[in-house]
Formats: structure tokens, C-alpha cells, sequence
């Protein structure tokens, strides 16, 4: 009874904050503090303890793998990953993975902030059928256009190309930057068009000077999750790289590390230390991005 | 009813003035130029997104009318024979089984096990920014590299068995991913391991906007923590939550990756999905593979619409706003 008394009573509170805040008073007895380091502790090693398995195995070398799967390095040795970071193959699999998601993130960032300007700012008819037409394509899976694609490609003369890779990408990644750009975008007040407008400005250098600049926060935003979407793709590389005839040491990394292991099965500490190289541009991009990527990812909710 | 008549043109009348009608030149130009710079601007977008999103789904539900290997001309057409085979193989409806059964088992069990450690975190703890970072590790991996990791400490000779062996449990050592008793268990708590993390970040962020003032009144009105988590907190992040559940449906039906690097379906398709089951019987006909993926595609966009219609759309109506309307 009090419970939905109070529901009612705060809600017009919450929406209206100039009130006076009442006086803040918290206090019960936080008998549960122990319990929520422990959920975090183990929720933290859960998560952290397969990735650190295969980091710290990569230490030890193959022969001492098979003897004891689960032991600690004794000694440690770096053999594995010398080997690996001296292979030609993982810089090519790097410079591929690097490639192509740079490039589609470049594509989609152009692409889509120009397709989502003219949504968000210009007036015609059809406008809403073209943000209908890119938001549909959120219910388009890569799984179901893939087969027809590398047929497409190949008519194209793009299969087994890093370009007949890019391409698609970018394209399946616009519908996410365009339904994120356009609040952006349609979030730039009128005045500042209309300032532009009398100081002589087209409708295009507006774009250019002021839309875009005004902008980059949004920008940065989906540049990072076209990144690491690309970044961490496998179906799109599978079949357009690895069927379409790119040499393998110029797969992207996820195709890379995966052939890699299939033909080194036997040399598991290699394979482990390859598999522990791959993982590390994605974290390490992800720390220097956490803002944006959770950012990113939650920012639908909170809309 | 006239609130309504007037509310109409005052929204509309905010966004609509077009600053730079004053401007004296002709107006057919003006309109040209506009059309010329929606061109521009909209169609390298629009034909991108056209030619490599959406044609090939369309292309898809016509080659899967045709017996077809890829390579000939599209000469046989056999009408719906291709869906009919599709969904009388057994193989295939376990894949569609194991499909629901992995939707299932992620709203039932990572649902409100996300929700208990988002709500158990969002409180003032030391190194939240650290924890906060160990948590999503797994899901900033690619599927493959996560995959193939596990493919390592789960084999026969790998970190568990091995584990077991040095506990004294060596009974229970068995090739994980390749036993068809387990394999499935051992499928999900893989997506389990891979893609809680995200859900409790989603839910600790959707937390994030539950104001503190509402608990703090619940707790001045005697309210114990449960309660005010479970009358309060709980039906504020209705919307999180769902959100979740659709990213999670959607998802779990189009499994592919970890599946693919893990045991492609195996072992005696206890892991089958549709989507594996698409590659490994699509490449090289892929008349029968646009089958199944319409299939997939079809699976999908019924149940999304389902969900939307059932869910999503009652946030509109958004519990707190509409009851100062009431």
C-alpha cells in the first residue's frame, strides 16, 4: 500500500526536479556490502577467467601443454608468442582486419551522416519512406542476404576482394548510424540555418561548416560501432574472403586465427598464443572507447 | 477533441519554417537545387544500402523457388519444393528447435541473472569503473576468437578436463564439446559466458535513470530493499528489459558464429541452428540455401513484430508520463 502511495506521489516530483530537493537521508544498514563485493569478485573472474586461461597458457609451451592441460607456466616461456608476432601471417591477418574496418568505418561515417542530414533537415516528400526503408534494414540479417551477396560479388568481379568486402559492410552497418545520426542532426536549432542562410550560406556549407562539426560526438559514436562491428565479423569475411579466393594470410583476424587453428591443431601453444594476440586489439580498442561503445550501445534505451 | 486540433499545428509549426525561402532567386531553380542536393547528399546511401542489403534479400526469396547449384542459368523452377524439403528434414526442424530452446533458456536464466547482478552492483562500490570493464570483456571479443578459445580450454586434452584430473575428478572429464549429452549445456553456457555481460551493462545504464529520490522515499516510508527494488526499481526498468529481451531473441535465432567455430552443428546436431544448418547445405545450392534463410528471415520478422506489438509498443504509453495525463 505505501509502496504505490509513494510511486504516485514522487512521480510528478521526478519530472518537475526545480522543487526543492528534499533533505537527503539514507540510511540503512548496509549489512549486504561483503556480499556485493563477492557477487562482483566472482562475476569479475567468471568473466576474465577464460581470456586469462589462454593468455597464461600461451606461456607454456607445447610439450608441457600435453602433459598437464591446467598447470601454471613452469618456466615461462615466450617461444609462442615470439613466434607468432614474427609470423608474417598474423601482420597480415592485423593489416587485413585493420584495412577493412577502417574502410568501412570511413564509408559508413560519410555515407551515413550525408543520407542522415537530408532526413533530418531537408523537407520532401518521400522522406519518410526513406527512413522507414534504412530502419527496415535493422530486421535484415547478414545470415539471410549472405548466399545471394558472394553470388552478386561474384557477378561484380568483387568476390575474394577486401573493396567486395567494405562495400556490404558499410551497407549493413548504415541503418544503426542513420537511426542514431538523425536526432543528431534535427537536434541543431533552426536559428543557427537561419544565421547561416542570411550570412549567404547554402544549404550544403551549412552541412559542412556547422551540421558537421556540431556533430562529431554522434559521429565518434558510430564510427565505433562500425569498427567493432567489422572488426569482429566472420560470416561476410567467410565468404567473401575465404571462399572468394584472398590468400589466407590476408584474412581478416576472427577468419585468420580460426584457419590458423584448424592447421595447427597439434601445436595447441600456438594456437593459444595466436588466439591471445587476437584478442587483444579488440580490448585494448575497447578500453580506449568504453564511453562510446556502452554509450552506443545503450543509447536506444534511453531514446 | 479540440485540444487535439490545436495540439496538431503547434507541434508541427516548431521544425517546419524553411529559413531560406526569403531567398530571390527563381523558384523552380531553388526547388532543382534542393532536389540536386537530396541527390547527392542521400544517393551513394541509398544505393549502397539498396544494392548490397536489400537486394539480396529479395534475390534470395526468388533463387529459393528454383532448384539451383549457383552456377547455370535459374532454369528449374519447382515452386515451394525447396520449403517443403526444408521443413520436413528432420535436421533442419532440430536446428529450429535448438534455436527456440536457446531463446528460451537466455530470457529464462540470463535475464534475471543480469538483472540481480545489475541491481546488486548499482550501488557505491570501490572500482565499479574496473569491475564494470572485467564484466564486458567477453562481449567486446569476437564470437569466433571467444569461440575458439573455449574450443581450447573445453577439449579433450584442455584446462577443464585437465582441472579435473589434478581436483580428483577425473571421472568427470569428457570431450565437452563433443559428447551429444552435454554439448548443448555446454553451447549455452558459452552464449551465457559471452553475452551477460552486455545485458547487465544494459541494465545497470537503464538503472542509471531510475532517480535516487524514489527509493529514498520508499526507504523514509519503511520500505525494505527488496520491496522498493521490486515494486519500484523492477517496473521502471520495464523498458531496459525488454529492450534486452528483443536484442536477445533476435539474437538466439540467428546463432551462427560460435556454433560455426565450436562444433559446426555437432556433434549428431546437438548444437544444429538454422543458420549453420543455411551454410552447410546452401553453398553449394544455393536455391535451397535462400530457402532456409527465408525461412530464418521469416521466424524472425514474425516473432520481432510479435514482441513489438506485445511489448514494446506499451512503452510509448511510458507508466511514468501518462500518469500526471490520468
Amino acid at each position: 500500500m505505501t509502496t504505490v502511495e509513494t510511486r504516485r506521489a514522487a512521480g510528478p516530483g521526478y519530472r518537475r526536479p526545480d522543487a526543492d530537493a528534499p533533505p537527503r537521508r539514507r540510511r540503512y544498514i548496509d549489512w549486504s556490502q561483503p556480499f556485493v563485493y563477492l557477487v562482483a569478485l566472482v562475476a569479475g573472474a567468471v568473466a576474465i577467467g577464460p581470456v586469462a586461461y589462454v593468455w597464461i597458457s600461451g606461456f607454456r609451451t607445447t610439450a608441457d601443454l600435453n602433459a598437464d592441460p591446467a598447470g601454471w607456466p613452469n618456466p615461462w616461456s615466450i617461444d609462442n608468442y615470439v613466434r607468432v608476432l614474427t609470423s608474417e601471417r598474423f601482420w597480415g591477418n592485423f593489416f587485413a582486419s585493420s584495412l577493412v574496418a577502417f574502410g568501412t568505418t570511413l564509408g559508413v561515417i560519410v555515407l551515413g551522416v550525408a543520407a542522415a542530414f537530408v532526413i533530418a533537415r531537408y523537407n520532401f516528400r518521400g522522406r519518410e519512406a526513406m527512413y522507414a526503408l534504412f530502419a527496415a534494414g535493422l530486421m535484415f540479417p547478414v545470415t539471410v542476404a549472405a548466399l545471394p551477396l558472394s553470388i552478386m560479388l561474384r557477378n561484380f568481379e568483387l568476390h575474394g576482394t577486401f573493396i567486395g568486402l567494405i562495400i556490404p559492410q558499410i551497407g549493413f552497418a548504415l541503418p544503426t548510424t542513420i537511426i542514431i545520426l538523425v536526432p543528431f542532426l534535427r537536434a541543431i536549432p533552426n536559428e543557427l540555418e537561419e544565421a547561416a542562410a542570411i550570412d549567404g550560406a547554402g544549404r550544403l556549407s551549412f552541412f559542412w561548416r556547422i551540421a558537421l562539426p556540431l556533430a562529431v560526438p554522434g559521429l565518434v559514436t558510430v564510427g565505433v560501432l562500425a569498427f567493432v562491428g567489422s572488426w569482429n565479423a566472420y560470416l561476410l569475411p567467410l565468404l567473401i574472403l575465404g571462399a572468394g579466393g584472398m590468400p589466407q594470410d590476408f584474412w581478416t583476424l576472427p577468419l585468420g586465427t580460426q584457419q590458423f587453428s584448424a592447421q595447427y591443431s597439434v601445436d595447441t601453444g600456438a594456437v593459444l598464443a595466436y588466439t591471445s594476440l587476437a584478442m587483444l586489439p579488440a580490448i585494448a580498442f575497447f578500453t580506449l572507447a568504453e564511453r562510446r561503445i556502452v554509450g552506443g550501445l545503450t543509447g536506444a534505451v534511453k531514446g | 477533441m479540440t485540444t487535439s486540433i490545436e495540439a496538431g499545428p503547434a507541434v508541427t509549426a516548431g521544425p517546419a519554417p524553411s529559413p531560406a525561402s526569403s531567398a530571390p532567386r527563381p523558384r523552380l531553380t531553388q526547388r532543382g537545387r534542393t532536389r540536386l542536393e537530396i541527390g547527392i547528399l542521400a544517393g551513394p546511401a541509398l544505393i549502397v544500402f539498396v544494392t548490397f542489403v536489400i537486394l539480396p534479400v529479395v534475390l534470395a526469396a526468388y533463387y529459393s523457388l528454383f532448384n539451383w547449384n549457383g552456377n547455370g542459368p535459374l532454369e528449374r523452377f519447382i515452386g515451394i519444393d525447396n520449403y517443403v524439403r526444408a521443413l520436413s528434414d528432420p535436421v533442419f526442424q532440430h536446428a529450429i528447435a535448438n534455436n527456440f530452446a536457446i531463446l528460451g533458456l537466455s530470457l529464462l536464466i540470463q535475464g534475471p541473472l543480469a538483472i540481480g547482478v545489475a541491481l546488486l552492483l548499482n550501488r557505491k562500490l570501490r572500482g565499479r569503473t574496473f569491475f564494470r570493464a572485467l564484466i564486458f570483456v567477453p562481449y567486446v571479443l569476437a564470437e569466433v576468437i571467444a569461440g575458439l578459445a573455449f574450443k581450447l580450454i573445453l577439449s579433450p586434452r584442455g584446462g577443464i578436463n585437465g582441472f579435473l584430473e589434478s581436483v580428483g575428478l577425473g571421472d568427470l572429464a569428457q570431450p565437452w564439446l563433443g559428447n551429444p549429452d552435454v554439448a548443448f549445456g555446454v553451447m549455452f553456457v558459452i552464449l551465457t559466458w559471452k553475452y551477460l555481460g552486455f545485458a547487465i551493462l544494459l541494465m545497470l545504464a537503464g538503472l542509471q535513470g531510475v532517480p535516487q529520490e524514489l527509493s529514498e522515499a520508499a526507504a523514509i516510508d519503511g520500505a525494505s530493499w527488496w520491496q522498493t527494488q521490486w515494486r519500484i526499481t523492477l517496473p521502471l526498468i520495464g523498458p531496459t528489459i525488454r529492450i534486452w529481451m528483443f536484442l536477445s531473441i533476435i539474437g538466439s535465432l540467428q546463432l551462427f558464429d560460435m556454433v560455426w567455430v565450436t562444433t559446426k552443428g555437432g556433434p549428431v546436431g546437438a548444437t544444429q541452428t538454422m543458420a549453420v544448418y543455411m551454410l552447410q547445405n546452401g553453398q553449394g545450392a544455393p536455391g535451397y540455401g535462400s530457402a532456409v534463410a527465408v525461412i530464418l528471415f521469416t521466424i524472425s520478422l514474425v516473432i520481432a513484430v510479435i514482441f513489438q506489438r506485445a511489448a514494446i509498443r506499451r512503452d510509448l504509453a511510458g507508466a511514468l508520463t501518462t500518469t500526471g495525463g490520468r
